[in-house]
């Protein structure tokens, strides 16, 4: 890559960022290739639907020689490696490997053309530098660039508000208080921010808190506060690649707060004010009343059989039991198991009892199976969604319905089986805590906490993971679970974690 | 320009050549009228013409997977080739490797969408066979998923069928009800 051939425009981001937002409705937009040096833009040609990018643009950025060939082949060359295009196929062949484009490659004039995945699936294998093609927001980051993907997202709690702003891959930001905006500036060398660009508050759900969202600089957001606003708290966390930042927004308090529906119940003495009422988003308990515990498989679905005989549903009830009689006895919280007898227990019907009885936290107990005889070790698994996922679960919008004694609470809508998204920071924090306490204590596996989509957990309303206990198909596992010492062992790091999970939530809860 | 550069292009127009007329030549091996089409001479692609593809078998920790590239028969389009893929990945293997997919599971069919899904539907050998055991599913799983979406990146997301049909887990613990995305975090 030239260095002069990408000036360093820095300076310029704001009003090239801007614009580049604003012309995402003008039909064609441009490519912006990013690196360290600066940005360039490339013309996108549409054909039909699909976006394409001329093969002549892509070879003076990339210095890649382009050859037709006299069979009708087109070959794209760079530094030895070779694609191979056909004109009317979708399939080419990269160094000799079949990868599949959207489209076929287009002839227009004098020019050949090819649809953007070409830069993803066929150029990013054989260029020596790194490409990440960013296709939603008309992105090309070529080299170590740091521009973390931002999605920001404005969830009403009552009166006051919450704003969730994610960067992927993670970068620290500082969030200070000028005049009437709060300025996030993120430690990185530019933003992709999504196009729509940011979508607008809800205001409606907190007039006068929040009024917008704004890009200021390449690395900088703004958030225009309305005259509501009386003060904020931030916090930053990591979750897998993105950073979280949640910036808490509070209201001034104020005599009244419109009720656009008649308040039930008005002359019920002691009827909290709108503005009283908790808020909607499950905010971390303050404490733990209940606790279900979920000893898996059983009845005719025995889970692992181990070598020597022994069955994980037989285990599973038997150290749930035992979690149930020292949690219920040294901290008087209730623990309610999902079967407590050799039955099966659907799925569904597992977390449904969790979430009917409101649960503060749900622990699901397994035992692990490998073909390979040495795998072993403890595992604690959190629920893993993708980002289809959380849009579905983002999108399904809040209800305002009056609550009993007066007033007006948002109600989440979130489909059964994702529930799980609002509480996967806290099962994350549940699961390190779970991990800290068994480590010296029982064998782990290398990888002791993981994600996965787990059927158990999507559902469960609260904090929730799934732990397995250690491989029943090791002889040597087998042996050492089954036992009471190590049963004991597990049981005592259950209640050494519930114990501090319950201290962080009373100490998130009083901060 | 020098000889051995001269031989160098002459291989590569070769190749390219090669290339096209497979593409513009070979038959729909899987069409849906296969089983009962009469065989045709002109039907077998040109004998040993394979691509490379990345398969998935359990790793030595048993708790991950591991790639190895294989040779796999080539085909003219995508949906043909991920079937190709993932027959060679259901087929049995023998020591040192170990398949996570339990033995007697067969592929019965693929489909792709046009927006980048791709339906396997698995004999239900690999439900009565499964061993159990979370990682031991999700190594199944992702077994399946990667050697699909990793090998044909326009194939974004996969779901599982057994027996023709959708399933909520195959033991007990991987939800199966949606497509999965790539996950190579279950590739050491």
């Amino acid at each position: 890559m030239n260095a002069r051939s990408f000036p360093f425009l820095s300076a310029l981001f704001s009003l090239a960022l801007a614009i580049s937002l604003l012309s995402q409705s003008a039909a064609p937009p441009s490519l912006t290739l990013l690196s360290k040096d600066g940005r360039r833009p490339l013309p996108i040609v549409m054909a039909g639907d699909q976006e394409f990018i001329g093969l002549d643009d892509l070879a003076g950025a990339f210095q890649l020689a382009v050859h037709e060939e006299s069979f009708g082949a087109i070959t794209v060359s760079y530094k030895g490696k070779t694609i191979v295009l056909t004109p009317d196929q979708t399939l080419a062949s990269v160094s000799g490997r079949l990868i599949s484009l959207p489209a076929p490659p287009v002839r227009r004039g004098a020019r050949w053309i090819v649809p953007l995945e070409f830069i993803s699936r066929a150029l990013a294998p054989i260029y020596d530098v790194r490409l990440d093609l960013r296709k939603p927001s008309h992105l090309l980051i070529v080299g170590d660039v740091h521009v973390p993907r931002i999605t920001v997202r404005y969830d009403p709690l009552g009166a006051a508000g919450r704003l969730t702003i994610d960067a992927t891959p993670r970068a620290n930001s500082t969030v200070t208080q000028e005049g009437e905006h709060l300025t996030i500036k993120f430690d990185a060398d530019a933003l992709d921010v999504p196009n729509p660009p940011l979508p607008p508050p809800g205001s409606q759900s907190s007039p006068g808190l929040v009024q917008a969202v704004r890009v200021v600089d390449a690395t900088t957001l703004a958030v225009d506060l309305g005259p509501r606003f009386a003060g904020f708290r931030s916090a930053a966390q990591p979750v897998d690649t993105t950073m979280r930042l949640v910036i808490d927004v509070v209201a001034a308090q104020t005599e009244t707060t419109p009720a656009p529906q008649p308040a039930p119940a008005p002359d019920l003495p002691g009827a909290p004010a709108p503005s009283e009422l908790p808020p909607a988003l499950n905010p971390p308990s303050a404490s733990i009343r209940t606790i279900t515990v979920d000893p898996g498989h059983g009845g005719d679905d025995e889970g692992v059989k181990g070598a020597g005989g022994a069955k994980e549903k037989d285990l599973t009830l038997s150290v749930a039991r035992r979690v149930k009689a020292v949690i219920e006895g040294r901290l008087g919280i209730r623990v309610l198991l999902t079967r407590d007898d050799d039955r099966n227990v659907p799925i569904d019907e597992r977390t449904a009892i969790a979430n009917n009885n409101k649960a503060d936290l749900f622990i699901s107990v397994h035992l692990n199976a490998s073909r390979r005889r040495s795998a072993s070790g403890a595992s604690i698994f959190c629920s893993a969604f993708d980002g289809a996922a959380h849009a579905t679960a983002d999108s399904s919008g809040a209800e305002r319905l009056p609550t009993f004694g007066g007033g007006l609470r948002d109600i989440e809508l979130v489909p059964w089986d994702l529930a799980q998204t609002r509480h996967i920071d806290q099962s994350t924090t549940f699961a390190a805590i779970l991990e800290q306490q068994f480590r010296g204590h029982i064998p782990l596996a290398d990888t002791p906490v993981d994600r996965a989509p787990l059927r158990v957990l999507e559902s469960s309303n609260m904090p929730a993971v799934l732990i397995e206990l250690g491989y029943l198909t090791n002889a040597d596992q087998e042996k050492l679970i089954t036992g009471d010492a190590f049963q004991n062992a597990f049981v005592q790091a259950i209640y050494e974690a519930v114990v501090r999970f319950r201290d962080a939530l009373a100490e998130a809860a009083t901060q | 320009m020098t000889a051995r550069r001269a031989l160098a292009i002459a291989g590569l127009v070769a190749v390219a050549m090669a290339f096209v007329w497979v593409i513009q030549t070979a038959p729909r091996w899987r069409s849906t009228t296969r089983a009962v089409a009469p065989p045709s001479p002109t039907a077998p692609a040109p004998p040993g013409r394979k691509i490379k593809a990345r398969l998935f078998y359990i790793s030595e920790s048993g708790t991950k997977l591991t790639g190895i590239e294989r040779d796999v028969a080539y085909a003219e389009n995508a949906a043909e080739q991920a079937h190709e893929i993932v027959a060679a990945q259901v087929d049995p293997v023998a020591e040192p490797l170990v398949s996570a997919l339990p033995a007697g599971t067969t592929l019965r069919a693929l489909f792709l969408t046009d927006n980048g899904q791709a339906f396997v539907d698995l004999s239900r050998e690999v439900v009565v066979g499964h061993p159990g055991g979370t990682v031991s599913e999700l190594l199944t799983v992702y077994t399946i998923v990667n050697v699909v979406t990793a090998n044909l990146p326009a194939i974004r997301s996969v779901q599982v069928l057994v027996d023709g049909k959708e399933v909520d887990t195959l033991a007990g613990h991987v939800d199966l009800r949606r497509p999965l995305a790539k996950n190579l975090a279950w590739v050491q």
